[in-house]
């Protein structure tokens, strides 16, 4: 019994030992976290973005952060958060407090506006529809195109099969649908109908329905699902930076020009007192250091001038339809393709 | 001899099964994290978002044992010690946890404590922030390992019944004294066991975190979703590397329970 109890003891003696150092190790770093911001000086704002956007914002913060030094000698730091565009708008509307977003469609920031987190007009509050950098829907391919895939209609060919997110779920998913519904209806004597019908054969073919980009790609790219991935082009362009042996990019004839939208979260940088820096770190998106980076990322910068610099790179033949002019608009899109029960769900679900 | 044939084929489904299962997946995740050396294995542990996120999950892990170890003997002490109505409903929510979806769990917590749930403006008021920062991952994380401690001890404290107690009680013991003395001696290889499960659940936990967390780096990340973050980004060997990190904590987890677990069989049979 004696021994028992012995042995009890030790194994709870150890237990708080345990708790204590790890404890200790907490309390460290809380430490550390409030001496960093008691840094009278120091400024945080979050940005909230979408999924491909990881590695250009990474670069990004670190430029924008030796300017705004420069400009007001004052020390940022920028918080990073990734994922789905229509969930990151999601968690925004919930509460996450983000004082920019950086999204990858209009609509999903405009969701923030209904949830009355964003003014009205803010489309207009920066340069280009608040659109520093665009992007435009390309396929991928593996390394010598085996399925010969050359433009939409062999998408829809049997026995090809395609990665490409949920359009219910991913804004990048939404391009492609978008895209691919401009290309058939650019054909001779389309009808609606007949849109559907070569829409629904496409979606058919689908073998995996990612929830976001980043999702679909590593589908593809890693785990080494499907024939064709449908991807932002700057997605594409990573993917083959990486593994210049395994893919390549094939641009279709047609396309659409994928407008990514950012915007000051007003209500957050009220209650933060971040409106100066928020609106600067989105205006500096439009310098030219800031477009070359975009460029280097396999964004198209929107200064024209720019954009030629990279002609190398992107091919700037490719038709490219605007969701204004060919869709209304992206309120009219999701209201006839993406909400509940429109023709996205009518095509997926029979 | 066609016994025999069968019982061999018997031994190797299993034995192929729990290397299929188990082992080989192990393996892979240290082979993935060392693949490119220990140096990269090193940076990959050693990046301050690596350790920002083991500090955020030890600091998550520590609150929610002390919450539920408290909680938990409460719990089952109330329940097997006393008679009283509404016992079954009590032990039906203390199973709650166990059996709704994590996603669920974080979501409960987003309509509660979120910009559009009930008690945000009270939050607001209060200027307290719980979803899409530590407390909501506290939250959540005690959310989901809460049956663990008090589910271990309910079988033991029910069947060694309530006489010792009401001795010592009849003998003018008091509450705590009684509990010190009699009961925690009765209930401490138990208690750890569920500790430890509690412990190992709460480390480990990703859906319930994810949804609440809105993943801003260096700040609600976990390291589950730090491991998810790097993966995501194509970053596998070190995505490996920090679970690797995870599982190294798990088979200590692990080594610990099994002793505890001989201890419990050892008790029995004295």
């Amino acid at each position: 019994m004696n021994n028992k109890q012995f042995k009890y003891k030790k194994a709870i003696a150890a237990l708080a030992i345990f708790t204590t150092i790890s404890g200790s190790l907490v309390g460290c770093s809380e430490k550390n976290i409030s001496q960093a911001y008691s840094q009278a000086d120091a400024i945080t704002i979050t940005n909230v973005s979408y999924d491909p956007t990881r590695e250009f914002y990474e670069q990004y913060n670190k430029i924008f952060t030796d300017y705004w030094k420069k400009e007001k000698n004052q020390l940022v730091e920028i918080i990073q958060s990734h994922g789905g565009s229509g969930k990151q708008a999601r968690s925004v509307i919930e509460g996450n407090e983000a004082d920019i977003v950086t999204l990858a469609l209009e609509g999903d920031v405009d969701e923030i506006r209904k949830a009355g987190l964003i003014d009205e007009g803010w489309v207009n509050e920066f340069d280009k529809n608040s659109s520093p950098y665009t992007s435009t829907i390309v396929f991928l391919v593996r390394k010598g195109n085996p399925k010969n895939i050359k433009d939409w209609d062999d998408l829809i060919n049997d026995g090809v099969e395609i990665i490409t997110p949920d359009p219910k779920s991913s804004g990048g998913a939404r391009w492609n649908f978008l895209a691919a519904w401009a290309f058939f209806g650019e054909q001779d004597g389309a009808t609606e109908e007949y849109q559907k019908q070569q829409i629904k054969k496409l979606y058919s073919n689908v073998s995996v329905l990612d929830s976001g980009a980043r999702g679909a790609t590593t589908t593809f790219v890693e785990n080494g699902q499907g024939d064709v991935l449908l991807a932002w082009e700057n997605e594409a362009f990573l993917s083959i930076k990486q593994n210049p042996e395994e893919f390549e990019i094939i641009t279709p004839s047609l396309s659409i020009l994928a407008q990514p939208s950012v915007a000051i979260v007003d209500e957050n940088v009220k209650k933060h007192g971040t409106q100066e820096v928020s609106k600067a770190y989105l205006e500096y998106l439009y310098s030219d250091e800031a477009q070359r980076l975009a460029g280097e990322n396999y964004y198209r910068p929107s200064n024209s001038e720019i954009l030629n610099e990279f002609s190398n790179v992107f091919n700037l033949d490719v038709k490219l339809v605007n969701i204004d002019d060919y869709f209304g608009g992206w309120e009219a899109a999701t209201e006839k393709f993406f909400v509940d029960g429109a023709i996205f769900d009518e095509i997926y679900k029979n | 001899m066609r016994e025999k044939a069968l019982k061999i084929i018997l031994i190797f489904i299993g034995a192929a099964f729990i290397v299929i299962m188990l082992i080989m997946p192990l393996l892979t995740v240290i082979a993935y994290a060392l693949r490119q050396g220990w140096n990269t294995f090193f940076n990959a542990i050693s990046d301050p978002y690596a350790i920002k996120a083991l500090k955020l999950t030890l600091f998550t892990t520590i609150i929610s044992l002390v919450v539920n170890t408290v909680f938990g003997i409460f719990a089952a002490w109330a329940i097997t010690k006393f008679n009283f109505r509404a016992k079954q409903i009590l032990i039906t929510l203390i199973d709650i946890p166990f059996s709704i979806s994590p996603i669920i769990a974080g979501l409960i917590f987003i309509v509660v404590f979120g910009r559009i749930g009930w008690a945000y403006p009270l939050l607001e008021a209060l200027n307290i922030k719980v979803v899409f920062a530590v407390p909501g991952i506290v939250l959540a994380t005690i959310f989901v390992t809460f049956p663990f401690v008090s589910r271990e001890l309910i079988p033991l404290m029910n069947s060694s019944g309530s006489d010792e107690e009401e001795a010592a009680a009849l003998m003018g013991a008091k509450g705590f004294y009684i509990f010190r003395k009699i009961t925690l001696p009765h209930i401490k290889w138990s208690l750890l066991y569920g500790m430890i499960l509690c412990t190992a659940r709460a480390l480990g936990e990703f859906g319930a975190v994810s949804v609440v967390s809105g993943h801003l780096r260096g700040k609600t990340n976990t390291l589950p979703l730090h491991v998810e973050i790097l993966y995501s980004e194509f970053n596998l060997t070190a995505a490996f590397s920090v679970a690797s990190l995870l599982v190294i904590i798990a088979v200590i987890i692990l080594i610990l329970r099994n002793l505890i677990e001989y201890r419990l069989k050892r008790g029995e049979n004295d």
